[in-house]
């Protein structure tokens, strides 16, 4: 029994050793995200217009039904989203709407401090989502 | 020319002798409390650090502001007294908890005489506040005092889980309070003395009465080692520390006793949590290392002592989980009084024959 007392004191004696914290200061010091990390969505721009058809498959599959598209078409004939509007508050991050895209051209970023004062800030229209 | 310092009384120079008792008060109670605030700092950072946490960082350089800031917000939070609840039992609890806590720290000796002369007379005064011939059966009084402050608390909240928290401290007092008790009675067996001041001074002696190692003093430890230990666990158990923090074991009883309490009554409960550990780190070192015997200078080696009593404490609880209930009582009752009456009789024994 005494052994046991020792050994579980000796550990935590050790412990106090400088450089045994395991704790991140995390407002000052962030950790690199891993790449696969779903984080706030982005649509990927081309040199002149984004990436994005409106095809609609995006949000067919997402289970939060957080995706507005309206489709239009441009003055070369290119089908466009008119609105692509994500609300935040409705997303679960899953992906779902990153893995339909045939076009790629929706992916998610390592952005996670999504925190925000009203509501309307977390519509996320199209503008927003090409900035990042 | 060597002065033989005369010693201050109150009927011979009344004014001095108040003014420097009240100075000893002063410094004796302000330090506690300077250790009380900072030992809630360095129980945060060791224990955290213990577990690969890191403490309060920022309040201050190195969150050394924390107890501060604690104390600050503590202060200014609303005061809810309970409407269900006896209020003046429930006003009069923490207070009770508090100053036994506060007056066993008068009657430790800290430090040796200070010298100093006044008016041509050489005067010596004793580092302790007052020297009471009874000492040591004022410290196990006012041990017991303490727990009525909890039982009070637990009582007077009317709520049932600070009853509980009452109730198991009262049963934890009674079992625990025996043993520390009889595990003191062999020191004074030994030291033929109450008086704290006397033990300190027979501890000064050559360990055994060996001149030949009289490096080593004789430090009641050395004789009593089991003494030592059975007082060790048992003011553990008294001040409730863990692993025997029964009384407010938040897993089980929210906070136990002081579940009800809030804002500054609240802190006072913390405060003499804190006040109880400095008084038992004391009450050991005066008892079994020496009391202000040491390499360095009076004082330091008392503190040097008490921090690292207190360390201990600490340490006991980053890494102990809580015993439980029935293994409290069974630890208390069939295994630490026994062997503490044990110890008694042992010494008893060696002193007829050796002495």
């Amino acid at each position: 029994m005494f052994k046991e007392f020792a050994k579980g004191l000796s550990i935590t004696l050790k412990h106090l050793l400088p450089g045994n914290t395991t704790t991140v200061q995390y407002p000052k010091q962030k950790l690199q995200m891993s790449p696969r990390f779903r984080g706030l969505h982005r649509l990927v721009p081309t040199p002149d217009r984004e990436k994005c058809v409106a095809c609609y498959l995006c949000p067919t599959v997402c289970p939060a039904k957080c995706i507005t598209v309206v489709a239009a078409e441009n003055e070369k004939g290119e089908k466009y989203p008119e609105v692509f509007e994500i609300d935040m508050l409705r997303c679960i991050f899953c992906g779902y709407c990153v893995e339909a895209c045939p076009m790629e051209a929706i992916e998610m970023t390592d952005a996670y401090e999504l925190a925000n004062y009203s509501r309307e800030d977390f519509h996320f229209d199209k503008v927003r989502l090409l900035k990042q | 020319m060597v002065m033989t310092p005369e010693v201050l009384t109150l009927s011979e120079t009344p004014w001095l002798f108040t003014g420097v008792m009240l100075v000893k008060i002063a410094v004796a109670f302000v330090v506690t409390i300077l250790i009380v605030a900072y030992a809630t700092y360095a129980e945060r950072k060791i224990i955290g650090r213990m577990q690969t946490r890191m403490g309060p960082t920022m309040t201050g350089p190195k969150g050394l502001l924390q107890p501060i800031a604690d104390g600050l917000k503590l202060f200014f939070k609303e005061d809810i007294i309970p409407s269900q609840s006896h209020w003046f039992a429930f006003i009069l609890a923490p207070m009770m908890i508090l100053a036994p806590a506060f007056i066993s720290i008068s009657v430790i000796p800290f430090g040796g005489d200070l010298e100093f002369s006044y008016e041509g007379i050489l005067y010596a005064v004793p580092m302790q506040i007052a020297d009471l011939n009874i000492g040591v059966l004022f410290i196990v009084a006012m041990a017991g005092l303490g727990v009525y402050g909890i039982v009070l608390a637990g009582l007077a909240s009317n709520s049932k889980y600070a009853l509980l928290g009452g109730i198991r401290s009262t049963a934890q007092m009674i079992s625990y309070e025996l043993a520390v008790g009889l595990s003191i009675v062999a020191i004074f067996m030994l030291s033929e003395t109450l008086s704290l001041r006397g033990i300190v001074a027979a501890q000064q002696l050559p360990l055994w009465g060996m001149e030949s190692f009289s490096f080593i003093p004789n430090w009641y430890i050395f004789c009593q080692p089991l003494a030592f230990g059975l007082f060790v666990i048992g003011s553990m158990a008294e001040i409730n520390r863990t692993p025997f923090d029964l009384p407010e074991a938040e897993t089980e009883l929210v906070s136990g006793f002081c579940t009800e309490y809030s804002a500054m009554k609240y802190a006072l409960f913390f405060m003499a949590e804190y006040a109880n550990m400095i008084t038992v780190s004391a009450i050991a070192t005066t008892l079994f290392l020496g009391g202000w015997g040491g390499p360095f200078y009076g004082w330091i080696n008392f503190l040097l002592k008490v921090f690292s009593f207190m360390f201990f404490f600490i340490w006991i609880r980053a890494t102990f989980p809580r015993l439980r209930y029935d293994q409290l009582m069974f630890l208390g009752w069939k295994i630490m009084l026994p062997l503490a009456l044990a110890n008694i009789v042992i010494t008893g024994i060696s002193i007829l024959i050796w002495l």
